[in-house]
């Protein structure tokens, strides 16, 4: 491995400041950074160790009801706090569905957040692949991309966002906070991953130096809790990044819907809001027909881009059944294969 | 490596015989301790890293390395290149005999496909190594790589398999097919697959004069140390190799491949030991794979269900240089009984590595498309899938007309089906849903594996202080040889298992044969077996030809040898120890070689196979297309069963394959480079537990008086065969879509809702 400083900074404003240089990037589990640094794909100068800072590991409920997750909290950790399952059911479901146990005890809510693609070109540094080297051209895109984006992509880059829990974050207007070189801010979860378009290689809206701290959910985030699923469909039970998976929340009022929030996963290079499906919705019941109705608005902006074409009708198909699923209920517990389509299975005995 | 302190057997356990008793592992407690030392766990002083540098294009050659960049990272000491390495005694292109594969060691600046070794760099760190290899920065003059199954002109190899016809028939297919009232005619493909055992493959390799000391994991001792000696020039005894553990093989284990070779080569260069180990995506290419095939299958039934004729074409994939042919169509020589039957092959050449033997190689790629056009012809025929193979049962092996040596699949099929309440399944498909409304379906498949045997050599020894000892080179690669062996030699000798010295994973033993063909336990069992009773042969000269022993004169009646006494076989109260016998006759020990080999006389009468049935409940969501297997149940009658513990385990490790084979496996290689895009063991997927259902295995009993004297037959292959078609037919039960490209997707099962 090539030769890189290694600092573990005492405070966060030591941290931006160790950061803000050209070449240096954070380290936190490192569950992704080592493998991308291993095959020769990340060859940063300096890491710098956010692990060691104080605070950041924290879920904490603010005085105005929301919920702040600290960027140091384990994928595990969150997802089994008890409290945090229950008032935000989808998330903790989507966390649990995503990597292995070992990883999700090491992985940070903050590394999930910004970890890369999964575009096998992207990893391959004998492919030509403009994320990993801008201008270069994308091998993908005549390639072996079934897995590939089918909403939001580009000609420069087809590549997907691959994280399950930024998807139900992303659905329940997540806010991230941030410290910069210019002190703090926060922008919605939405606007921190980037569309390609003709620059795949800048994918986030974070500047040289900005540490995530926290992840907030506002406090309408708990409205949901009752109706809300995660759903994702993969290519094994378990360990396995999703085809397409969806996250679905409803306030249900009186019988009808009064809101609801609707986002998709592994479809583009950000986790996916469909407003538009949302808006289908308000203010109609919960039947099978409006759901179909959201999924078709869902994806009309869907495009094959590649040997991919399939992904758009399971897409619909995944939106229509992570609906019924939030209708009928959040179940008292987690299931023990979560997120699944065969969670319901009886005598599941793994996660 | 420390000598081995394999676990005694517990007090009580054994009744009567050692054979038959399902033992844990010996070594097991070893291997949880961490105290198993495997090649790479071995650090001789002075020990440098090596690490190869692979090639990222697949056809063409090396213009230029950046060995001066290399070479001065801090740490590396040498760069091994086509122009600087120690040359070899023997041109590695040539094939001295057909188990010889040609192989990559810098030979030349050609490259033939991705991931070939193309330099090593030596360091005092492994990650001097690494980062050594990294700064190489190969440059290439690329030529338009070759991939996939039409990359060409395809052509007829000379042989399949290990020396198999290309084509056989008997009878005459097309009129079979002309006269036939139901026709299937279906294409089944299946993908390249990589054997990724556990274990990747090392070496660590010491040279002490003209001396050479190795540590690696083979499952040939003998093949890969005869390999070396010609390779390096250097007489047999002048190697000594350590296997005593092996994690995992599955065949990219059993020949001397490229990459350890480079590690001997490492170690001369620098004169220091060198160890090398694969990272996990070099194991895609130097060190086989199971090779892509397409399968056409034309089968023709009469009015009653019965076959008519079976046509088995099967096209495959070998590399640009060597030749290895997946003999996937011989799997229709065995199992149905169609008056006639043709079975052929091509194939293209491509850039890759050469493909090789992959547990159950042919039968597992053949058996999966067999099981499904079966299962095609039974529904067109409108019968039970059960019910239409019982039909055609072969009682006789259906391609050369002999009869079976021994053949329990009937019981199989009626044990398995009970167990599995197949009875109850509907013949039409998509009509079985359960209480969430996920779709559900029944499949079946026939398992069959040849009982094969090589060649082995024992040596036994009786001591004076009543223990004996075994020695053998034979190999465990995870499948159990330290247990099950052990509990052979035991029987031979009459002696606890516990006093049985059992010697076994070093070259200096007497050869074991390969490791390989499902038939280590039978060909080593059978050489321990006749060891054995030539030492106990031996013992019983001594005492029989002595009139101070109570045995004196029973040499015409004959002695048995049990609980490490020879006992008189007329008359029981006569016996003595065998630590009475040596000691009066004054000497240490007596001992006694003996072989394993097959019976050519047997072979020419009898068609030996081992045969299973496999069934499958799988569950497949409607609307969403992901498959989940639910349940499985697999009878197998493979002779003798000498641990039906280990048995059970290798036959569970079969399963779960035969569903990876149906729902998981595939090495994506891209169209325009033939680089594969998922080598590693996080993409490249193999089933994980969520997705193993409880499994249910029945060892159905089978008495073979022909396959050799212990009447075993062999496990490590058949759970593969059958299973993978039991999916896959479960899957069209589950959804009415018959899905003939595996590992099958959740787009194919998208198409209805
Ligand atoms: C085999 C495998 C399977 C997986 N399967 C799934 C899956 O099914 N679903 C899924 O969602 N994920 C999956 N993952 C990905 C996993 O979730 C991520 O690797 C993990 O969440 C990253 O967290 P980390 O703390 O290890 O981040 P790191 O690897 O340490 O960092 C990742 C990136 O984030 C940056 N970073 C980290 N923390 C901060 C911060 N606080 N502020 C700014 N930048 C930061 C780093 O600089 C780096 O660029 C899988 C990973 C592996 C290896
Ligand atoms: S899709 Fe994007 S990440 Fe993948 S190769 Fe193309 S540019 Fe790179």
């Amino acid at each position: 491995m090539k030769p890189f400083d290694y600092v573990r900074p005492a405070t966060v404003t030591e941290a931006v400041a160790a950061a803000a240089q050209p070449g240096a990037v954070y380290l936190a589990a490192g569950t992704n950074l080592l493998d991308l640094m291993k095959g020769g794909i990340s060859r940063p100068d300096r890491l710098v160790d956010v692990t060691h800072l104080h605070g950041l590991d924290q879920i904490e409920t603010l005085a105005d009801g929301s919920l702040r997750i600290g960027a140091l909290v384990s994928n595990a950790d969150l997802a089994h706090d008890p409290e945090f399952a229950r008032t935000h059911p989808a998330v903790a479901e989507a966390l649990l569905s995503g990597a292995s146990a070992q990883l999700r005890n090491a992985a940070t809510v903050g590394g999930n957040l910004l970890q890369r693609t999964r575009c096998a070109y992207f990893y391959d540094t004998a492919s030509r692949c403009n994320k990993r080297e801008a201008g270069s051209g994308c091998d993908a895109r005549d390639g072996e991309n079934r897995g590939h984006a089918v909403l939001g992509w580009s000609e420069s880059c087809i590549a997907t966002h691959p994280s399950d829990f930024c998807v139900p974050l992303v659905a329940l207007d997540a806010v991230v906070e941030i410290e910069g070189r210019s002190g703090r801010r926060e922008i919605a979860l939405d606007a921190l991953h980037r569309l390609p378009g003709n620059t795949p290689e800048r994918e986030s809206a974070l500047e040289p130096g900005d540490l995530i701290v926290a992840v907030r959910l506002p406090p309408a985030a708990r409205g949901f809790a009752a109706h809300a699923r995660y759903l994702k469909v993969r290519e094994r039970t378990s360990y396995a990044f999703a085809v397409v998976s969806a996250a679905a929340a409803l306030r249900i009022e009186n019988g009808k819907i009064a809101e609801a929030r609707l986002a998709l996963g592994g479809v583009a290079a950000k986790p996916w809001r469909a407003r538009a499906a949302e808006d289908v919705l308000r203010g109609v019941a919960p039947t099978a027909d409006a759901f179909q109705e959201a999924a078709w608005r869902a994806l009309t902006e869907a495009k094959a881009s590649g040997d991919n074409a399939f992904k758009i009708e399971l897409a619909r198909r995944i939106v229509v059944r992570a609906l019924l699923l939030a209708a009928a209920g959040a179940p008292a517990r987690i299931p023990a294969l979560p997120a699944s389509p065969f969670a319901s299975m009886s005598g599941a005995i793994h996660a | 490596m420390p000598e081995l302190n394999l676990t005694s057997a517990p007090a009580h356990l054994r009744h009567g015989s050692n054979i038959g008793q399902p033992l844990t592992r010996r070594d097991g407690v070893l291997k949880v301790k961490g105290q198993a030392t495997y090649a790479a766990d071995n650090h001789p002083p002075g020990m440098l890293f090596a690490v190869m540098a692979v090639a990222s294009i697949s056809r063409g050659r090396v213009v230029s390395l950046d060995v001066a960049a290399a070479k001065r990272h801090p740490g590396v000491v040498d760069v091994m290149t086509p122009d600087h390495k120690p040359e070899l005694a023997i041109d590695p292109e040539i094939k001295t005999n057909p188990f010889v594969f040609r192989m990559e060691v810098l030979q030349s600046h050609e490259v033939r496909y991705a991931n070939q070794p193309i330099a090593v760099v030596i360091a005092e760190t492994l990650e001097a190594a690494t980062e050594g290899a990294l700064l190489l920065a190969p440059r290439y003059e690329t030529l338009p790589a070759l991939v996939g199954l039409d990359a060409g002109e395809s052509f007829v190899p000379p042989v399949v398999g290990v020396g198999n016809p290309t084509e056989s028939h008997r009878g005459d297919v097309e009129a079979g097919l002309a006269t036939a009232e139901k026709q299937i005619d279906a294409t089944y493909e299946t993908p390249p697959q990589y054997h990724n055992a556990m274990e990747p493959h090392a070496i660590v390799a010491s040279w002490d004069g003209d001396r050479l000391q190795i540590d690696m994991p083979t499952q040939g001792l003998m093949l890969s140390l005869a390999r070396i000696a010609e390779l390096f020039g250097i007489a047999h005894d002048k190697i000594h190799i350590r296997s005593p553990f092996l994690g995992g093989g599955f065949g990219s284990k059993g020949l001397m491949a490229g990459p350890p070779t480079l590690g001997i080569m490492a170690a001369k260069l620098v004169g220091r030991p060198v160890k090398l180990v694969l990272r996990r995506e070099q194991m895609y290419g130097p060190v086989g794979h199971r090779a892509p095939t397409r399968q056409r299958l034309r089968i023709g039934a009469d009015g009653e269900g019965r076959l008519t004729a079976l046509d088995h074409h099967a096209r495959t994939v070998s590399s640009t240089f060597d030749d290895f042919y997946e003999p996937a169509a011989d799997a229709s020589h065995t199992l149905y009984a169609a008056p006639a039957i043709r079975t052929s092959h091509d194939a293209v050449r491509v850039n890759t590595g050469t493909p090789l033997f992959m547990r159950a190689p042919g039968e597992a790629t053949g058996s999966i498309a067999l099981e499904s056009a079966i299962d095609e012809m039974a529904w067109a025929c409108g019968i039970d899938p059960l019910a239409f193979r019982l039909k055609n049962y072969a009682e006789v092996e259906p391609m050369t007309g002999r009869p079976f040596s021994s053949k329990a699949l009937r019981a199989c099929y009626d044990q398995g089906a009970a167990r599995f309440g197949w009875a109850k399944r509907s013949l039409q498909p998509r009509q079985m849903r359960d209480d969430a409304g996920l779709l559900v379906g029944w499949g079946m498949g026939t398992a069959t594996f040849p009982a094969l045997m090589f060649q082995a050599e024992a040596r036994a020894v009786l001591r004076r202080d009543g223990s004996g000892a075994m020695e053998i080179g034979a190999h465990d690669m995870g499948q159990g040889a330290w247990t099950a062996l052990a509990q052979i030699a035991a029987d031979a000798v009459g002696l606890d298992i516990d006093r049985v010295d059992f010697k076994a994973g070093t070259s200096d033993l007497p050869d074991a044969g390969i490791a390989g063909g499902s038939a280590h336990t039978a060909t080593a069992g059978a050489a321990i077996h006749s060891a054995g009773a030539a030492v106990i042969a031996k013992l019983a000269d001594l005492a029989t030809n002595d009139e101070r022993s109570p045995l004196f004169g029973a040499g015409n009646a004959g002695v048995i040898a049990r609980d490490g006494r020879l006992i008189r076989r007329d008359d029981e109260s006569r016996s003595e120890s065998y630590a009475e016998i040596l000691a009066r006759a004054g000497v240490a020990e007596v001992e006694a070689r003996g072989t394993g080999a097959p019976n050519p006389a047997a072979m020419e009468q009898y068609a030996m196979h081992a045969h299973g049935a496999v069934f499958a409940e799988v569950k497949v969501d409607p609307e969403l297309g992901q498959v989940r297997v639910s349940r499985m149940v697999g009878a197998f009658a493979a002779g003798r069963i000498v641990n039906p513990h280990l048995v059970k385990s290798q036959l569970f490790g079969g399963m779960i394959w035969g569903l990876s084979f149906a729902l998981h496996e595939e090495a994506i290689t891209d169209r325009r480079s033939g680089r594969i895009m998922n080598a590693n063991l996080g993409e490249y997927h193999i089933p994980v537990n969520a997705d193993v259902p409880p499994l249910d295995v029945i060892t159905v009993e089978e008495h073979d008086p022909h396959v050799n004297a212990l009447g075993i037959k062999g496990v490590g292959e058949i759970g593969i065969t059958g299973s993978a078609g039991a999916v896959a037919n479960a899957v069209w039960h589950a959804t009415g879509v018959r899905v003939r490209r595996f590992p099958i997707r959740i787009e194919e099962l998208l198409t209805q809702r």
